[in-house]
């Protein structure tokens, strides 16, 4: 009994069982709180385990040119991508094989990856480029054998692809982002592309649409699963927007065509919009060439050629203005009230601005008005013009600078002397000196208009882009205003910038342009752009030749037409042609006749052919 | 008819209850475990959670085989049964092919059973007899010998056939046995051997950073020596009362670390602190033994021991992790003390299933949203892994919820045995719990990566037919045991 009893003693022991066991609980519910509430690191570890981020790309927007006609498309590409972390048992020398490349190149490629001053935003765990932009006929041969690889993938990419090879300059190309541009904006990722020239790269932003992502469920082998919830967390890409440029294309293309062999360019604008019509920069290339694996080869060919092909000329390009900046000079100084219409100023071939020294002019008869200056394109008019406004009118303006700053705010209103702001990378402002700058030089007082004459005629420190020239002849069309010249027409779904729909006026009253475009009417008629007259469209014109000091002159000629109701102003540049009337003018008439008629008439066809022919320089 | 109804009555429905929950959860759990974004079928029985629903019909009707068998049938079978099992145990190790090294599976047909997971049922009952005979004490060292044997010999043979993990469930009966009188201080004992253990392994292989010095110190043993001095001065307060011997000791304790501190001072070379400790060690032992003989007391001496046996122990500790653990087994225990971290090898699934369990976050991914498991990055996930589903798709409310399952279903069964009027039925029913509970503390612990690596099946979710019948026929017998406690006193 006494045994039994003792046996009964340990009745209490069950209490310590029971606690042994609550305090095991206790322990494992701790320790889970812990791992499942407190500690967040393991959420982000399963994630990297088992989402595979695969961006899709969108597609870029289309380009339409001002008649619906597509000018650049897409083409799909394959990139081979990398995830290093899941190369597992992977076998170089046959990846290197079904490539095509070498195991030095291999090397070299994941070398480059893991570099970080080339690729800041390597990680073991993400996708890496190891090799783009292979075509679909590449891919065909590599997909049936890209499983064998672990931790490789194959990502569709879009480039362009354009169905003329003209355009190139304002189109302008997509290329690479560069390790600056990752890290100005974080949007983009290594291998990514990104407008780097023309309307690619002023409108970005909408051609570039927004990329999506998919998220796939990726097992311990880093085999693909499926979609994680059924796709119903992916973000879907959105397409970039299509865009119409202004540009006509077989305008473009004539325009390009009619300035091979020659160094160059051509500027033509609708002056009822602003819109531009026309953009060659002379010598062109294929845009083409600019796309996929052989981009940088060729980039930097065209980088190499003498010509400069890759210079963006019509915006870029500062010239003096020549006998074209008389047009400005007509304008402003009536507006000072230095001449009227009926102005006459002798010429005696030039002007004597000291007693020894002059400058010279052509031949043609003395004493000439104002429309007749602009007509036969007299110099020495315009000196006398410099002459009146700075030397003898102090009592109106008190000192030659402020005449000068009130010719000069004059020019200034006529789009010269800084930049225009078109939608386009890389314009230049050209130059209207400061009368600050002046007295910088000659000393405050120093100066008048003998000093700076070669101003008087658009020589001098005169610098002006043909965008800039081609704009005045816009504003001459206009009679005063000008819209900011652009390549945008139209976004799909959304309006062009404020600033291309705003009415720039000039600071010169309507009434003194009648006088302009009448002496320009006169030039092309009987004039000095006389073998540019079309006998169907009456236009107005005005030759110019920008002095070069490196050698023969540029040919220059602005136009607008038809005269009483101008759909196009163009500013034609052709580098060490000679006199304006030359090359210039004959360009730009069949440029105006192409644009307006569709064709070029019979009888100016000999002047086609010999446009196209003419090789102006050795290529 | 009578007696059945009266059965039904008798049955302890609490219990019938939580079984089915846990059986009808786990099943859920394996579905998801193993769910295939392929083959999003319930009832394919080419997958595992088709062939799972097959176990579990047979479990219920084993059930209710159990049940209707008349309770006295288990007392008369016990040592039959266990005879019977060693045999078919050993037999195993013959026939069984190899499946990852371990023989322990018995091929039938396309069937395979797992005899080691029976081997536990077998020597419950056969303890359950032998230990409620009338004349059993457990002071005597025959019973106590006969006890050891019963536990030792299937656990021999499970080793034998490569399942150490089976073999250490046997451990589990040591609760039983605390129950039933074993003297307490050989589960602190054990206690402490773990304790032990785990301080001298863990920190004498300090983790040793790149570019840092190895530690000249044996860190481990010296918090095991200065944690048994002050252990000592406790023992010796309690027993003795002797306040000079214990002020004795701790003075000439921390006089020999100074002194060592000292000389470090001026030549470090001359010697380690872990030197002075095994010299403290050896003087402190000297001086219980003399002032033993001093005072002709036995106790004083008593408490010397304990410092011999430290030393040897400690000394075993090194010799016993390299020489009889397994490599495998070093490594699973060194991830678990965070001496090694292998996150690709063998800490790959103690690292998937944290992540697995962290990522579930408070409320779970949701049923089958899981990643982890889905995509197979946590391996054995719907067998010893299972756990991990839950906390990745139920969250933290899911694993509380299991834990408190078996928390309660533990609980229930101690409750349970201590009703019982039968010795046979109450050690049987602590058996069933300390079963239950140890392998709730094993696999929930290496799980959650605070117990090491040890392969057990979690009951009730784990996949598996042997195990899911070797529980229900241990849960069962006793819940038979049970409904019929009434009967066996009025019997008596």
């Amino acid at each position: 009994m006494a045994r039994y009893a003792s046996k009964q003693d340990y009745k209490q022991r069950s209490q310590g069982v029971i606690v042994f066991v609550l305090l095991i609980a206790v322990l494992f519910v701790v320790r889970l709180f812990y791992l499942q509430v407190i500690d967040s690191s393991f959420k982000d570890s399963a994630d990297s385990n088992a989402f595979l981020h695969k961006t899709i790309y969108p597609s870029r927007g289309l380009i339409y040119d001002r008649n619906g006609k597509l000018i650049v498309s897409n083409q799909p590409v394959y990139d081979i991508m990398l995830i290093m972390r899941e190369m597992y048992d992977f076998d170089t020398i046959s990846f290197c094989k079904t490539l095509g490349i070498t195991r030095a190149e291999f090397d070299q490629r994941i070398a480059d990856i893991k570099d970080r001053s080339k690729n800041p935003s390597y990680s073991r765990y993400t996708p890496q480029v190891f090799m783009s932009q292979l075509s679909g006929e590449e891919y065909g041969r590599l997909q049936e054998h890209l499983y064998r690889y672990s931790g490789t993938f194959v990502q569709q990419r879009v480039l362009r692809e354009y169905a003329v090879p003209h355009g190139a300059h304002a189109i302008g190309s997509i290329g690479e982002v560069s390790r600056e541009q990752i890290e100005e904006d974080s949007y983009y990722k290594r291998g990514d592309y990104k407008g780097q020239s023309g309307i690619e790269k002023t409108y970005e932003q909408q051609l570039r649409g927004q990329k999506g992502t998919e998220i796939l469920l990726r097992d311990v082998h880093g085999r693909i699963k499926g979609r994680y919830r059924g796709g119903e967390r992916d973000i879907a890409p959105v397409a970039g927007k299509n865009v119409t440029v202004g540009l006509d294309m077989d305008l473009q293309t004539y325009g390009e065509e009619l300035m091979a062999g020659k160094l160059g360019s051509i500027v033509a604008i609708e002056p009822k919009t602003g819109e531009i019509l026309a953009l060659v920069s002379s010598p062109s290339y294929d845009p083409s060439l600019l796309v996929g694996r052989k981009r940088s080869d060729n980039y930097a060919k065209l980088l190499a050629d003498p010509h400069k092909p890759l210079f963006d000329r019509p915006m870029m390009a500062q010239y003096p203005p020549g006998s074209t900046f008389k047009l400005v000079q007509a304008l402003a100084m009536q507006q000072e009230e230095i001449i009227n219409p009926s102005t006459s100023f002798p010429c005696y071939q030039g002007y004597y601005y000291t007693r020894s020294r002059k400058l010279g002019c052509h031949s043609h008869y003395s004493p000439l008005d104002l429309p007749s200056s602009i007509q036969h394109s007299c110099n020495a008019y315009y000196c006398y013009c410099l002459r009146n406004l700075l030397d003898n009118h102090l009592s109106k303006y008190g000192s030659v600078d402020s005449a000068y700053d009130a010719w000069r705010n004059h020019v200034c209103s006529l789009g010269f002397g800084s930049k225009l702001e078109v939608d386009f990378p890389n314009e230049k402002g050209g130059q209207i000196p400061t009368s600050e700058m002046y007295d910088r030089i000659y000393g405050k007082g120093y100066w008048r208009s003998s000093t700076i004459i070669s101003i008087s005629i658009g020589q001098g420190e005169i610098l002006a882009t043909p965008l800039q020239t081609a704009n005045l002849a816009a504003v001459i069309a206009n009679k005063g205003y000008y819209y900011t010249p652009h390549i945008l027409k139209a976004v799909e779904g959304d309006s062009i910038d404020i600033k291309y729909r705003t009415k720039h006026y000039s600071s010169i009253d309507p009434k003194y342009f009648d006088v302009v475009q009448e002496g320009m009417a006169r030039a092309v008629s009987m004039g000095t752009a006389r073998i540019g007259r079309i006998d169907s469209i009456p236009f107005c014109g005005k030759t110019g030749t920008a002095q070069n000091p490196h050698g023969k002159d540029h040919s220059i000629f602005i136009a607008f037409a038809p005269q009483d109701d101008p759909q196009i102003a163009i500013a034609v540049y052709v580098e060490n042609a000679g006199f304006g009337a030359t090359w210039a003018v004959p360009i730009a008439s069949l440029m105006i006749e192409k644009y307006l008629k569709g064709s070029i008439s019979p009888n100016r066809q000999y002047l086609e052919q010999r446009m196209l022919e003419a090789k102006l320089y050795e290529e | 008819m009578e007696r059945r109804s009266n059965l039904i009555k008798q049955l302890d429905w609490t219990t019938i209850l939580l079984y089915l929950v846990m059986v009808v959860c786990g099943w859920f759990t394996i579905y998801a475990a193993c769910y295939d974004f392929e083959h999003p079928s319930l009832l394919d029985f080419s997958m595992r959670h088709g062939m799972q629903l097959v176990w579990i019909f047979c479990a219920l009707a084993l059930a209710v085989v159990i049940l209707l068998i008349d309770s006295k049938f288990y007392n008369n079978i016990a040592y039959i049964f266990y005879g019977a099992m060693i045999l078919l145990l050993i037999v195993t190790i013959f026939i069984s092919p190899d499946i990852k090294g371990s023989h322990s599976w018995i091929k039938i047909g396309s069937f395979s059973i797992q005899p080691a997971e029976f081997a536990k049922y077998a020597t419950a009952l056969c303890l359950a007899r032998f230990m409620s005979r009338f004349e059993f004490d457990m002071q005597k060292t025959r019973d106590i010998l006969s006890i050891a044997a019963m536990i030792l010999l299937p656990m021999a043979i499970i080793v034998a056939q490569s399942e150490t993990g089976s073999a250490l469930v046997f451990v589990s009966f040591l609760l039983m046995l605390y129950r039933e009188g074993l003297n307490g201080l050989v589960l602190v004992l054990g206690f402490v051997a773990v304790v032990f253990f785990v301080v001298v392994l863990r920190f004498n292989n300090l983790p040793v950073e790149a570019g840092m010095n190895p530690p000249i110190e044996d860190y481990g043993y010296l918090l095991v020596f200065i944690g048994v001095a002050l252990f000592a001065a406790f023992m010796l307060l309690r027993y003795t009362r002797d306040r000079i011997c214990i002020r004795t000791l701790v003075l000439t304790n921390v006089g020999i670390y100074a002194v060592a501190a000292l000389v470090r001072v001026f030549k470090p070379e001359w010697l380690r602190f872990t030197d002075a400790g095994f010299v403290c060690m050896g003087v402190s032992t000297l001086l219980l033994f003399v002032w033993s003989l001093v005072k002709r007391r036995k106790s004083y001496a008593l408490i010397g021991l304990l410092f011999v046996a430290t030393v040897g122990l400690a000394f075993s500790v090194d010799y016993a992790f390299d020489k009889v653990l397994e490599p495998h087994q070093q490594i699973r225990i060194k991830i678990v003390l965070g001496l090694e971290d292998d996150p690709q090898g063998a800490g790959y699934n103690v690292r998937q299933s944290q992540i697995a369990i962290g990522s579930g976050g408070f409320l779970g991914k949701g049923f089958l949203n899981g990643t982890q498991t889905k995509l197979n990055y946590v391996p054995e996930q719907d067998t010893d892994f299972i756990f991990c589903t839950i906390g990745e798709e139920r969250g933290f409310i899911g694993t509380f919820f299991v834990i408190a399952l078996y928390v309660t279903l533990i609980i229930r069964l101690v409750i349970m045995a201590e009703r019982q009027r039968s010795s046979f039925s109450r050690i049987y029913g602590y058996s069933v719990a300390s079963i239950f509970f140890f392998h709730f503390v094993i696999n929930i612990g290496m799980v959650i990566g605070i117990v090491p690596v040890i392969g057990i099946p979690l009951p009730f979710f784990s996949y598996g037919g042997s195990s899911m019948w070797g529980f229900t026929l241990l849960l069962f017998t006793f819940l038979r045991l049970d409904a019929n406690r009434m009967e066996i006193l009025q019997q008596q």
